[in-house]
């Protein structure tokens, strides 16, 4: 079955809305960036052969960014020779066209160009060889190289992200495209699942499972499904974060008393203290170089944000505006800190400039949690409660423009973690 | 004849017999002079025959709804981590429980109401567990028979986003 999305154009202050037919997770967008860039999309040639549709999931792809404007070009075959005069006049300002083909071993080989109707050259070509269940990993694929050679960042659209739902008294970690499609299910447990958190190579999730009627923290291998205890000292276990390099994995543990910050091994031996203080310390989070630690600690009477050397040693704080700051999220070129505040009883996502102090609230919403930066470090994912709904995910871009809000039609949506880019 | 356990027992049925509150009441000092004298006792008094109950209860403390153990929440104020005063008792009562069962052992487990983020909730939680152990733990427990947990906000009592709600869920658990 092909899944379309549906798009009906819009003005920057109105709903996108975008309805998925596959039913389960939904994405709406509201808000577009600064510029669009102008772009026409082709149906690729023969593209009806393979299990979904590429060019309907590069437009997608283009529309959700909010950097594009994308504009249907009917079908162009490889052959015809491209008028970009053409083009031009009709306010597109890049061009993509393709064509899939079937290979003997029964993979499908699509290939692409983007073309430049400005310059009237071509940008990029690329030819993907896969097998049809990752039909639209190549759809991503095509859609994160037109971003790369238009926007000038890599995207992120063939990446991943992990959440989990509640239903009923059930609770889900899954694992979605970051389309919202291709939903699997990583564990299921009729006790509560928090923080999870992505290894570094992607293969692995770490999080906090109360099965055993306590916070424990678990590995979870996805694809080979085996599970490996990485702390289960006495007292509570929580708040995993991979180090860069995924050998070690900062926790938070209460075995002496108050939450402390340690790291182990990723397998959970080698256990180490970092921080030694009468406050709170949690939510340690490796920065993208290895070299720091931020974490959250109440040591000067309310939460704050400090960050520390990635062995232990001395805490700087980072926030200082308003009394709670918490579950800091650095973006991976380290210049950005993401956190959610308590202001006025209102909890909302903001960002911080690490280079200029500069702070910008990004949600208008009053229950935010769990912020989480896409591997470009463009977007920042967060679970949060909109209209009288339970638990939804949110999209904002870094600097707040663009918006997007993903919700389930069963149950109760949290815990998002932004998977990393992968071959 | 043994005197002393006949008169042991003439004892022992004098007190329980006073205790179940009989009108027969039997003179101690009677008893003493009945020794140096004849050891066939006096007519009738020396055929009765007092019961001994020794039938032991098979109710487990922790198990009878009406006892002290039976309350096992402890409830906090609003950003406190502290036992108040009038939870003391409940304590106390685990505390005599726990000291004459040492192989008995108890998770105490600390929540949150649902305002805040999960990973400082449970911290939060972990506070309030940790108070109630500490507690306890001044009360002689032993630490080998306690664990202080944290489920933060992910398992309210009460669902609901008001006062009433909230001040059910600032609590911790004694489980068994």
């Amino acid at each position: 079955m092909i899944k379309k999305l549906l798009v009906r154009a819009v003005t920057v202050a109105s709903l996108l809305t975008a309805t998925v037919s596959h039913a389960q997770l939904r994405v709406e967008i509201a808000g577009v960036g600064a510029q669009q860039i102008p772009i026409a999309v082709a149906g690729f040639a023969d593209e009806s052969i393979a299990p979904q549709q590429i060019s309907s999931i590069i437009k997608a792809d283009l529309e959700r960014s909010g950097m594009f404007k994308v504009m249907d070009a009917g079908v162009i075959s490889e052959a015809t020779p491209v008028n970009y005069g053409d083009w031009k006049s009709r306010g597109a300002e890049a061009l993509v066209v393709g064509s899939v083909q079937r290979l003997a071993d029964g993979r499908f080989d699509v290939r692409y160009r983007l073309l430049d109707t400005v310059k009237s050259t071509q940008l990029s070509a690329l030819a993907l060889a896969a097998q049809p269940q990752f039909t639209r990993v190549s759809g991503h694929k095509i859609a994160d190289d037109i971003y790369e050679k238009l926007v000038g960042v890599r995207g992120s659209f063939a990446t991943r992200v992990a959440y989990v739902t509640k239903v009923g008294n059930e609770y889900r970690l899954e694992v979605a495209d970051a389309d919202g499609e291709g939903i699997n299910v990583a564990l299921r447990s009729n006790e509560p699942i928090i923080s999870p958190a992505w290894s570094p190579d992607g293969t692995k999730v770490a999080y906090v499972s109360f099965e055993n009627k306590k916070p424990v923290v678990y590995v979870q291998n996805l694809v080979t499904r085996q599970r490996t205890v990485v702390a289960n000292f006495k007292g509570s276990n929580s708040a995993p974060s991979w180090s860069p390099d995924g050998s070690r994995i900062a926790i938070a543990l209460a075995r002496n008393g108050l939450t402390q910050v340690y790291t182990v091994n990723a397998d959970g031996s080698n256990l180490q203290r970092l921080t030694n203080t009468d406050g709170i310390d949690t939510e340690p989070q490796f920065s993208a170089d290895g070299q720091y630690i931020y974490f959250t600690s109440d040591r000067s009477g309310g939460p704050q944000i400090y960050r520390m050397p990635a062995n232990g040693g001395n805490a700087q704080r980072i926030t200082f505006h308003g009394s709670y700051n918490i579950s800091p999220r650095i973006s991976p070129d380290g210049k950005t800190l993401a956190y959610i505040s308590r202001r006025d009883g209102r909890f909302q996502l903001y960002v911080l400039d690490l280079t200029n102090n500069q702070e910008l609230r990004l949600s208008d919403t009053t229950k935010d949690e769990s912020p989480s930066f896409s591997p470009n470090g463009k977007y920042i994912m967060y679970a949060t409660e909109s209209g009288g709904r339970r638990g939804t995910l949110a999209v904002v871009s870094v600097d707040g423009r663009v918006k997007q809000r993903v919700t389930t039609q069963a149950g109760d949506i949290r815990e998002p973690n932004w998977g990393p880019f992968m071959k | 004849m043994r005197i002393p356990q006949t008169l042991a027992l003439m004892l022992t049925s004098a007190l329980l017999i006073s205790a179940c509150s009989s009108p027969v009441k039997l003179d101690d000092k009677a008893a003493v002079e009945d020794r140096t004298g004849s050891a066939t006792g006096q007519g009738a008094d020396a055929r009765s025959v007092g019961t001994i109950n020794a039938t032991r209860s098979n109710l487990d403390p922790l198990n009878d709804p009406q006892g002290v153990l039976a309350k096992r929440s402890i409830y906090f104020d609003l950003d406190s981590y502290t036992v108040k005063d009038e939870f003391k008792p409940v304590l106390e009562a685990h505390a005599r429980y726990l000291n004459a069962n040492k192989s008995r052992q108890i998770v105490i487990q600390g929540n949150t109401d649902e305002r805040g983020g999960r990973e400082y909730n449970l911290a939060l939680g972990q506070k309030r567990a940790e108070a109630v152990r500490r507690a306890m733990a001044l009360l002689g427990v032993q630490e080998s028979q306690m664990e202080a947990v944290s489920f933060g906000k992910e398992k309210p009592k009460a669902l609901g986003s008001d006062e009433a709600a909230w001040a059910e869920n600032r609590r911790a658990d004694i489980a068994y």
